[in-house]
């Protein structure tokens, strides 16, 4: 029998408030095997946890139970402590009586009940619990980023410079991002590309990051510190090694009907590209889409006129293979699609724009080489109307829950750089609440309806339409409690932003966690912000929720830091609680080992002696470098011979024996 | 006039520590109640939980049993979730045959995120085991002629 002691935590008020601490420890008390309890207002405080070490010298205890908040919480806190007083670090087990009882149960007197039962439940399982010791485990030194927008770069670039190799898997044909898109960034309007592009170059020519663009992660198998990932690398039909970027072929491609991506769909390109001009690598691309040498096995003129002779449509998808220790997602986001907002008009009329499309419109580098002007007569627009919130803060099927966090400031931003640029135009913004949280954010909003002249009405538009050759926009005001028509020449939608479609396949590729809105869940939503529950998966930039360029880079080294802070590491300390075969009930039927996800479970020929009877049995072993603890075998082990220590079947079954207790 | 005894029933929710346990918190964090008859016990993963649990809970006296995964497809170690569904599956029409009705047995996926899907599970299956009633003891199950 063990010696266990039980500390109830008040947590302050948090548990306190609604569970009679007083009644719990009694209750404890008279528990088989406690031979102390107390109690004390935070017990995961340093003198709180000097309770603990003391109790656990002058009582002898062997086995410790902490009510408190979740394990997922403290646990490593308390299993630390328990070390640093001589104690098996598994001998302490969490009884969650604030996640699970406190904030949920109101009621004083029920959630004390509950509060017992489940800390009865965890000092039976305590009870069971024998000592562990982790094991170790290899890093390879080198990290994955999946992404090559601002936020990928920007966690490869700090990673690099630590001394680590990095690999920056980039699905398009270039770096950059969306962020490469982006004509001006608030607020200080200065030009993204010579913030980027700098980024970018630094990216291609540093001696630790490999670029490996126009592909896509596989698959991955393994566990932190030891990844293996599949990339996919894309066919080009260019040789990239090859190819000077010289552009001839681009301009005799006789197929140039197709969508240019990169400038929102607001011109062609041809069907063999560069993306644009500052484009790394900048290497053409051919689509297979519109090839038509690809598509009907005729033309093939650039091959003719390429001099490098870098085309090549022979090329196959490649698959390489690489090992990782760490891995961090930065998939980004797209805006939504606006043709469902029906009524804003948006797939009926050109000039109703979205955001990102008047971002190429006003952008030197753009369709228009910087010249604001309609899209569907290329004439000069005098009337301009933004409608904030098209997908954000929408609560109905068609949009998103959640505040974008970046339109209020780009539409200030673009509102801005009209009135700048072409002060004969009037800008009027509809928006629900302005929300401008931000060092000189707000500032700057000021600067945009004060100085600039920019007219902000409160109040959301309930259609756009088309009349007299103009567009209307009828919104409510809900300052003057009206209703208002404005005429426009430009509409332009500040369309809510998504987590990239990619992040759902990435998330369950890594089994890393996500919410229902797609974006990658954090560890710990304010302390381990920059890190997935998965271990060795890490977050940067907007995969992980909306944010602006400054939080991005901001996330983005701080995922950066905790990468080195793991690769840094020549061994790593593994989890101990991993399956057990007993050897007197193994049969060596295999149902373990063909039901285990890491090939953890080998067989090998061994001599045993049941009950007096010698002789050679091929049995189960399990590898525990290997093994996850998941407990799938030792639920499909027909004969019981299997067990996960630190969840075996006797705990668990202690811990149901103790809840049903009435 | 006999007072009627409000019945309370003894829930076993059985959660993954990845997805379920972390909805579980998440539930606690958002404010958001569900009955303190649930009483949830941390398991590696729903591909852990072994029948014999469950079993054990229907004979110890549990009115209903719960076990939360994280969604198809995104458990934590691949396949397990996929598992526990298949074998509960099995589990659950064996227990309805011997006299455990099919209501108080139930798989559901909560993941890390849902913790209101998490508090509404809860309130769902608590009512519906309370329209069910007081379980037999599985351990007073005997057959009849």
């Amino acid at each position: 029998m063990l010696n266990i002691g039980v500390f109830v935590c008040w947590c302050g008020s948090n548990i306190a408030a609604t569970v009679d601490i007083d009644q719990v420890v009694a209750a404890a008390k008279i528990q088989p095997g406690v031979v102390f309890a107390t109690d004390y207002q935070y017990m995961c405080s340093e003198a709180g946890q000097k309770i603990m070490r003391n109790a656990v010298l002058e009582h002898k205890l062997d086995g410790v139970v902490i009510c408190a908040c979740s394990p997922r919480m403290h646990e490593a806190t308390f299993r630390k402590n328990a070390e640093k007083s001589g104690l098996n670090p598994f001998m302490v087990e969490i009884a969650n009586i604030r996640e699970h009882v406190s904030w949920i149960h109101k009621d004083k007197a029920v959630g004390t009940v509950k509060a017992i039962a489940l800390v009865n439940a965890a000092i039976a399982k305590v009870s069971l619990n024998a000592p562990l010791i982790s094991g170790e485990s290899s890093v390879t030194k080198r990290a994955l980023v999946i992404g090559g927008g601002i936020a990928g770069l920007q966690t490869a670039l700090d990673i690099a410079e630590a001394g680590f190799e990095v690999d920056v898997v980039e699905k398009l044909p270039t770096i950059g991002g969306n962020m490469a898109k982006i004509d001006k960034t608030f607020p200080t309007l200065d030009c993204a590309a010579c913030i980027l592009t700098p980024k970018m170059v630094d990216a291609a020519s540093h001696e630790n990051i490999e670029l490996i663009t126009y592909s896509e992660v596989e698959s991955v198998k393994g566990f932190v510190g030891s990844f293996k990932a599949t990339i996919r690398k894309k066919a080009r039909y260019v040789d990239e090694v090859a190819c000077t970027g010289c552009g001839v072929c681009m301009a005799k491609c006789p197929s140039k009907k197709s969508l240019n991506e990169f400038n929102c769909g607001l011109n062609n390109r041809p069907s063999v590209y560069i993306p644009f001009a500052q484009a790394i690598p900048n290497v053409a691309v051919i689509d297979p889409q519109s090839c038509i040498k690809l598509t009907r096995d005729k033309c093939g003129l650039c091959q003719t006129v390429c001099e490098a002779k870098a085309i090549d449509f022979t090329q196959k998808d490649e698959l390489i293979e690489r090992e990782y220790g760490a891995i961090v997602v930065a998939t980004g986001f797209q805006p939504i699609k606006v043709d469902k907002f029906d009524e804003l008009g948006y797939s009926q009329n050109k000039d109703v724009i979205t955001s990102l499309e008047l971002e190429r419109l006003m952008n030197a580098a753009g369709p228009t080489g910087g010249k604001l002007q309609k899209v569907s007569d290329g004439s000069h627009p005098h009337d301009i109307v933004f409608i904030q919130c098209v997908g954000s803060r929408d609560c109905t099927a068609r949009g998103k829950n959640y505040c974008s966090k970046i339109c209020c400031m780009y539409t200030t931003k673009h509102a801005m750089l009209i009135r700048d640029k072409y002060p004969d135009i009037n800008v009027t913004v509809f928006y629900i609440d302005i929300r401008t949280a931000g060092k000189n954010y707000d500032e700057f909003y000021r600067r945009a309806a004060e100085d600039y002249g920019v007219t902000y009405i409160k109040g959301q538009v309930g259609k756009v339409y088309e009349e007299d050759g103009f567009l209307v926009v009828q919104g409510s005001d809900l300052i003057s409690n009206e209703q208002i028509k404005i005429k426009a020449d430009m509409v332009v939608l500040a369309a809510a932003i998504e987590a990239d479609p990619s992040a759902k396949k990435v998330a369950s590729m890594l089994t890393a966690s996500i919410d229902t809105n797609n974006f990658l869940t954090e560890a710990h939503a304010k302390l381990r912000p920059v890190e997935s529950p998965t271990a060795g998966i890490f977050l940067s930039g907007v995969c992980q929720g909306p944010k602006d360029i400054p939080e991005t880079v901001a996330q983005a080294g701080a995922a950066a830091s905790k990468v080195i802070g793991l690769l840094v590491k020549n061994k790593l300390v593994t989890n101990p609680c991993v399956a057990i075969a007993d050897e007197m009930l193994c049969s060596g039927c295999s149902n373990c080992f063909n039901i285990c996800p890491y090939g953890a479970i080998g067989y090998e020929e061994k001599l045993v002696n049941d009950h007096g009877i010698r002789e050679t049995r091929r049995l189960a072993v399990v590898n525990p470098a290997l093994c996850q603890g998941c407990g799938a075998c030792s639920v499909a082990c027909p004969s019981g011979a299997m067990d996960l220590l630190g969840f075996t079947n006797k705990q668990i079954m202690a811990e149901v024996d103790a809840i049903c207790k009435k | 006039m006999q007072e009627v005894k409000e019945f309370k029933p003894n829930i076993v929710a059985f959660c993954c520590n990845w997805c379920s346990y972390a909805g579980a918190d998440l539930a606690g964090s958002s404010r958001l109640s569900y009955p303190a008859e649930v009483k949830i016990i941390r398991v590696p993963c729903s591909g852990r939980v072994n029948p014999m649990f469950i079993l054990k809970a229907f004979e110890k006296g549990a009115d209903g049993v719960i076990i939360c995964g994280c969604h198809p497809g995104d458990c934590h170690y691949n396949t397990g979730n996929f598992y526990a569904r298949r074998r509960m599956a099995l589990l659950y029409s064996m227990l309805d045959f011997m006299g455990i009705e099919k209501g108080r047995t139930r798989v559901e996926w909560v993941s890390a995120a849902e913790g209101a899907k998490f508090a509404n599970v809860m309130n769902k299956f608590t009512s519906d085991i309370i329209e069910l009633g007081e379980c037999v003891k599985l351990g007073d199950i005997r057959c009849k002629d």
